[in-house]
């Protein structure tokens, strides 16, 4: 009971900040002047004729009841003007998840297992030489930026050795669907570079995680019962070094929607991250505001999903008590 | 065990400490250590971090050294005919064959013929029949080695020649066409005669044989480019056979008296507008225009700038950001935090809500806003500037709070209360010191993430810090996407030194957090 009221206290307090924000974002965006789409005269004061019908000359706060009302009342969250031309701003969102979320997965299925291996191997070798090489590994693999990958990946395996094709495939190249072979093939190099920070950062954790739990007592009592250490470890050290992976983990899953800004531009997926890219240099303000929902409600959802997976995961950790 | 112990020490062997002195208020013989002291003797046992640190200051040297040795030249000089050239110092060119301004390249026979002629062209300016080997012998050929032609099938499945060659990118610019009034002509002149060095090369005649009127290039007689022909005594054109003997028939301006014409009037009316057409060999031409060969040790940036220049002032813009940056968080950090922390309660929950909200911005969000709004106003570097001051500080705020929950109701705080002291003095004087390590800490993390987050968004294109008198590391890199897998500089050179600083700053700052909190230590590598 006390972890319903927990949560239900969280998403409350999730949704005024959500609320502040985009009602600050909104005012800031609507006070800025809004280019014309191209197009001659006549379509330009079609355009403009529309804007008036839609509101927005009006004064800010009247819009934001506008868009407040037509979010609440019909789930429209306004038009694009410039990327698509009368495009409804949340189906030009939702049309870009799709390869955002495929890139982010196939690199999550490669990179958590690989990474939490890494660590587990690192943490068990501790101090010798295997240790000391994939600590330093992952210490410079933690800092570079992505795109320093991105850009080995495409010199190694595009220019190099000429096995993968240098941004992935339209989705007309690919057979027309994001599912098919050539589509994955032509993704395998933006799953690389996205995968080396993950594994890095995974392995990094899992390590540190591992080493405080394989030194602890209950780890000296499964030992001195009797059990090899072979044993011990996955039973009663990794067993524990999990209860902090794990939320690492969820809340990775949930920054896969967010996707990569600098790989989608690399690359050219057509993503939600290019998508944002794409409003603020042709100002398309409503795709805009959306794409700042969008990011700013995925943050404050992954942060409370890692709260409370904290007290599903570890029943020692007792949510919303004092 | 006990009864084990059975040490005979005989009595002449002890003696007093002390007899008749008192010892109770000596001063220590040593230094006593302190807080700050301690860390450092802590973190010079960390190697790698002293290590990284060094290279740091390597790093920050080379951006202040460089514009001091590179003399001739500074940040905003800027040759749009020499963009994105590699690397060339013509001293060790010359001598030793190395930084040769040279990219390897298969080029088929009207491309080496293409190239070839530049440097016969050179040799050739008065029609003294300079053959291929000429050109080749001379200074001025873009060619520094050609290989023995490989036979290949082209697209039309036909047998034709290919060559490897390494070509001088700097050289391969060749003759260009320019506009200048007359009394610049007399000064080319003066310079010839004082430098020796042949600037001013014949005009094209545009006719027939001029395949693009427009390149300075074609100065041969040929029908498509790199397809020169002789015209026989009947007077029809021949295609001419590559060889090393090859001597290609000119195509030059002449007078009636079949002198060659350098320069022809153009446009404008009086003498001192007027303006003639030459024809130049670019890389003397250079030199007559800036006085110094080029020399650019890691090659020139997208524009024409020396990359080595446009490094030195990247890393400079990119580092200031991220101190000023680090500098303010670190003011506004404690200030908050220690506020928030120390007096708890509701003011402590407002506090904390107002965060929340700004702490769920994301940043890339809070960047564009204000440089959707402000950069207009206050230019790009302030804007962002703002940008990360409004939210970048929470993060130190937050670790301040809680080192003030642990320690205000300490004794000596409790102490220094019912002595009487102030607030503000409790807050500065008595807690604040115990915070500084783990400030002092994050802001040294905070380094690397501000110059990762400036690049990244320079990349993107969300702002732009390029100008005239410099750039930011993350603007080099966004200006050589697409363009970087021909010319692989243009990325290797920014990449590394981000990636170096940004290793070096994160084990600095690892170094940093385990000297001021041995107990941290290993936590979180």
């Amino acid at each position: 009971m006390k972890m319903a009221k927990y949560i239900l206290k969280r998403f409350l307090l999730m949704f005024f900040v959500l609320f502040v924000i985009v009602s600050v974002a909104f005012m800031l965006v609507r006070m800025l002047e809004r280019p014309l789409p191209d197009g001659n005269a006549a379509q330009q004061e079609i355009v403009k004729l529309r804007w008036a019908e839609l509101g927005y000359f009006e004064h800010p706060l009247v819009q934001y009841g506008i868009y407040l009302k037509n979010i609440f009342t019909k789930w429209d969250f306004g038009t694009s003007w410039t990327i698509k031309y009368m495009e409804p701003a949340w189906d030009l969102l939702v049309g870009r998840l799709l390869p955002t979320v495929l890139v982010n997965i196939y690199s999550l299925i490669f990179s958590i297992p690989a990474g939490i291996a890494l660590g587990i191997y690192a943490a068990i070798k501790k101090n010798r030489w295997q240790d000391t090489l994939i600590s330093t590994a992952v210490m410079i693999f933690v800092s570079v930026p992505s795109y320093v990958y991105a850009f080995l990946v495409q010199f190694i395996f595009y220019f190099k050795l000429g096995w993968l094709p240098l941004t992935i495939y339209s989705v007309a190249d690919a057979g027309g669907s994001y599912f098919t072979w050539p589509m994955f093939y032509s993704m395998i190099a933006p799953i690389l570079a996205l995968s080396f920070g993950t594994i890095a950062g995974l392995a990094r954790f899992t390590r540190a995680e591992l080493t405080e739990t394989l030194t602890s007592d209950y780890m000296l009592l499964a030992r001195t019962k009797g059990l090899t250490r072979s044993q011990a470890t996955p039973r009663h050290a990794l067993k524990n070094a999990m209860v902090p992976i794990l939320p690492m983990i969820i809340s990775s899953f949930i920054g896969i929607l967010g996707g990569s800004f600098v790989i989608e531009k690399i690359f050219s997926i057509p993503g939600v991250g290019s998508l944002y890219v794409n409003s603020i240099a042709q100002r398309d303000y409503d795709v805009f505001m959306i794409d700042t929902i969008f990011y700013t409600l995925i943050g404050l959802l992954a942060n409370i999903l890692v709260d409370i997976s904290y007290g599903f995961i570890d029943p020692r950790i007792r949510m919303g008590e004092k | 065990m006990a009864e084990n112990i059975n040490i005979n020490i005989p009595m002449e062997k002890f003696r007093f400490v002390q007899e008749n002195e008192k010892i109770k208020d000596r001063k220590f013989d040593d230094k006593p250590i302190g807080y700050f002291k301690d860390a450092w003797i802590r973190f010079r046992k960390n190697r790698a971090s002293v290590v990284a640190a060094i290279i740091i200051i390597i790093i920050i040297l080379y951006s202040i050294l460089t514009p001091m040795f590179i003399t001739t030249h500074d940040n905003s000089f800027m040759v749009t005919q020499y963009q994105r050239k590699p690397a060339r110092v013509t001293a060790l060119r010359d001598t030793i064959g190395i930084l040769d301004g040279g990219v390897d390249r298969t080029v088929t026979e009207p491309e080496l013929i293409r190239l070839a002629a530049m440097g016969i062209g050179a040799a050739n300016y008065d029609g003294n029949q300079a053959t291929a080997q000429d050109g080749y012998d001379d200074y001025h050929t873009p060619l520094i080695s050609v290989s023995e032609p490989t036979v290949v099938l082209n697209a039309k499945k036909k047998e034709v020649n290919q060559y490897s060659v390494r070509v001088d990118t700097y050289l391969e610019v060749g003759f260009l066409y320019d506009y200048i009034p007359q009394s610049e002509l007399q000064k080319i002149l003066d310079f010839e005669e004082e430098s020796g060095l042949k600037v001013l090369y014949p005009l094209v005649e545009d006719n027939n044989y001029n395949p693009d009127p427009t390149d300075a290039n074609n100065w041969y007689k040929a029908k498509k480019v790199g397809n020169p022909v002789y015209i026989n005594e009947k007077g029809k054109a021949k295609t001419l056979e590559y060889s090393l003997d090859m001597v290609l028939e000119d195509n030059y301006k002449r007078d009636e008296n079949g002198n060659l014409k350098y320069y022809e009037y153009s446009a404008g009316g009086d003498i001192n507008t007027a303006q003639f057409k030459i024809r130049v060999l670019y890389y003397n031409y250079y030199q007559y225009k800036y006085g110094f060969e080029p020399n650019y040790i890691m090659g020139t940036e997208s524009q024409g700038y020396d990359m080595a220049l446009r490094i030195a002032g990247g890393i400079q813009i990119s580092l200031l950001i991220a101190i000023f940056v680090c500098v303010i968080n670190f003011i506004l950090g404690a200030a908050y935090g220690a506020v928030e922390g120390y007096y708890g309660g509701t003011l402590d929950l407002v506090l904390e809500r107002i965060s929340d909200i700004l702490n769920g911005v994301p940043f890339i969000i809070v960047a564009s806003l204000f440089k959707m709004h402000l950069s207009n106003q206050v230019g790009e570097i302030p804007s962002l500037l703002f940008a990360y001051v409004l939210t970048g500080w929470i993060g130190t705020a937050y670790r301040v709070r809680t080192q003030f929950y642990r320690f205000k109701n300490q004794e000596y705080v409790m102490a220094a209360r019912t002595l009487g002291a102030r607030d503000s003095r409790i807050i500065w004087k008595h807690i604040f010191p115990n915070t500084l390590g783990t400030i002092i800490t994050s802001s040294a993390l905070a380094i690397p993430s501000t110059i990762m987050s400036e690049s990244m968004l320079s990349y993107l294109g969300i702002v732009n810090l390029s100008g005239v008198d410099g750039t930011s590391l993350g603007t080099l890199l966004a200006d050589a996407e697409s363009r970087w897998i021909q010319f692989p500089h243009l990325m290797l050179y920014p990449a590394i030194i981000i990636s170096l600083l940004m290793i070096c700053f994160n084990l600095f700052g690892n170094g940093l957090r385990d000297a001021f909190n041995p107990s941290l230590r290993g936590v979180e590598d």
